[in-house]
């Protein structure tokens, strides 16, 4: 037996384009994960416009709710989907192993985050089609800063999911992530705006990414700005959780 | 600081496998893991290739396969998407067709990691370490969990993979793996490397003068690969092939052991290119070093 022993790595791109897709369908083709991503967001949607929830916000009730759904997408994929698998992978080694691979450290989390991205294009998709079917009518100026300030939602919700998976037990970050989800999504300003919302919450749900994220896709959408105030919350959310990530995050 | 391990020294060479030997707890996992940059040290210095595995990038870990012993392996993947996906970080993978048929893989591919035995486990999480074809090739408990046909696959592939040239690393904390497989073995102990050498070395250390008459003893012999000891020895006395023309005959001989086995060689018209009798195993000498308390 006699054969020429050791590869040179794949492209660096090439090897985090294949991360991602190896990731994007293995949240796919988790039923959980697909009920979070998919499911519960086009519920969600389907009730904030057939209850009088967001009635006198100046603008018909699908035109209000769906920013706020998109916002809630970028939420369960990048926060709670992806902070859950995470927590799994590292129980289990795998990031330990993929991390010996060519594929490193860095070439995993840019993995991660392409798949957080894929999986948040087909949720924009499938929410966006249905809305349309609701009569959903954005203002088409308000496209390029909704989607711009999604990307910026999905960052820190990353980072603030592999923060929770990468220093607490699988089992914890299911749960802080699950309820962190539910509480958010109700009271943190996501789908329900702020004025919505009792006394005490009003004012800090503004400087939470849920809050920031979901009034700057509704400026977006529903008059056509970029709410840059929003946007400078989202950046230091994902600056503050991306350096405890790095700082506190434990492989195995 | 936690010092696990401090005051290990050793080499691996190519074309070899080298065993770290030792109970658990000693420190070998650590060691090995330091070797592969998966834990950063807090001091000495390692050498993997040339470099040093803590600050090197994609181009050496290109260049080494790793085995973990809890696998690593993510629970709801199938085996061939997943070997598919990990060949496609190398330039030039092993070809994952050949790599399944190698180690029986295509037996379970339909089964998700969470539902494989130990031992399908085991195999695929040594072709997962080989996508790449390494040259350097780290195995942590390589045999823990495997059945004797998996054990006897894997351990063959081992030794062809040595000859073929790969420097092969692996712990253990079985005497026999050891024996059977290592070229070289460092006992690890608490953290130090308290013995080393090759297997026939390590076995001539400090021979205690009381060994008793009936004591287990082991004749290592070797002769052209592939012979086929059946009827020769009673069937107490334990025979093997550690690698192709190395044999293993161990357990409580008698001198008419010896008589048989001589008598066979010559009808067979063998002659022995060496052996040896040793009053001693491996586990004796692990046992001297290391000392035979429970911890």
């Amino acid at each position: 037996m006699s054969r020429v022993l050791g590869s040179a790595p794949a492209p660096l791109l090439r090897r985090i384009m294949l991360q991602g897709k190896y990731e994007a369908l293995t949240m796919l083709r988790n039923g959980e994960q697909l009920i979070l991503a998919i499911v519960l967001p086009l519920l969600a949607l389907v009730g904030l416009t057939v209850t009088p929830l967001l009635d006198g916000l100046g603008g018909s009730r699908v035109d209000v709710a769906v920013p706020g759904i998109l916002a809630l997408c970028a939420m369960s994929t990048a926060f709670t989907g992806q902070g859950i698998s995470t927590g799994f992978d590292r129980r289990y080694g795998v990031l330990r192993f993929l991390s010996t691979t060519p594929l490193g450290r860095t070439g995993l989390i840019a993995g991660k985050i392409l798949a957080v991205l894929a999986v948040l294009a087909l949720q924009v998709i499938v929410v966006a089609a249905v809305a349309f079917v609701l009569g959903w009518q954005p203002t088409t100026a308000g496209w390029l800063p909704a989607l711009a300030l999604l990307v910026l939602g999905a960052a820190a919700f990353t980072a603030l999911g592999l923060l929770v998976a990468g220093t607490v037990r699988p089992e914890a970050t299911l749960a802080i992530t699950n309820l962190l989800w539910i509480l958010l999504g109700a009271l943190g300003g996501i789908v329900l705006p702020a004025e919505r919302l009792p006394g005490g919450a009003r004012e800090m749900v503004h400087f939470l990414p849920s809050g920031a994220l979901g009034e700057a896709l509704r400026d977006a959408f529903l008059e056509g700005t970029f709410n840059a105030g929003a946007a400078l919350i989202l950046l230091l959310w994902t600056a503050l959780a991306g350096t405890a990530a790095i700082r506190w995050f434990k492989w195995n | 600081m936690l010092r696990v391990v401090s005051g290990v020294s050793l080499t691996a060479e190519r074309g070899q496998v080298t065993a770290l030997l030792g109970a658990n707890g000693a420190g070998k996992t650590t060691t090995i893991e330091c070797a592969q940059g998966l834990q950063r040290r807090s001091g000495g210095t390692v050498s993997l290739l040339g470099q040093d595995p803590d600050t090197a990038g994609a181009s050496l870990r290109s260049r080494v396969g790793v085995m973990l012993q809890d696998g690593g392996l993510p629970p709801s993947a199938r085996p061939i998407p997943l070997l598919k996906h990990i060949a496609g970080m190398y330039r030039e993978p092993w070809p994952v067709d050949k790599l399944i048929e190698r180690l029986g893989i295509d037996t379970f591919s339909r089964t998700t990691v969470r539902r494989l035995s130990g031992g399908q486990r085991q195999r695929l999480a040594l072709a997962a370490a080989l996508a790449g074809n390494p040259e350097v090739l780290f195995l942590d408990e390589p045999s823990a969990g495997l059945d004797p046909q998996s054990r006897q696959l894997v351990f063959q592939l081992i030794s062809e993979l040595r000859d073929a040239g790969m420097g092969i690393v692996l712990t253990t904390h079985l005497m026999d793996d050891a024996q059977r497989l290592a070229d070289y073995v460092y006992i690890i102990d608490a953290g130090r490397n308290v013995a080393e050498g090759t297997v026939a070395q390590l076995l001539q250390r400090n021979v205690p003068a009381d060994a008793a008459q009936e004591h287990v003893r082991t004749l290592l012999f070797e002769a052209r690969p592939g012979l086929d000891f059946t009827g020769v020895l009673p069937p107490a006395v334990e025979v093997s092939e550690t690698r192709a023309g190395s044999y293993s005959v161990t357990g409580a001989l008698v001198p008419e052991d010896l008589a048989a086995l001589t008598a066979w060689w010559a009808a067979q018209g063998i002659m022995p290119g060496s052996m040896s009798l040793e009053a001693r195993s491996l586990e004796d000498v692990f046992l001297d070093i290391s000392g035979r308390e429970i911890r």
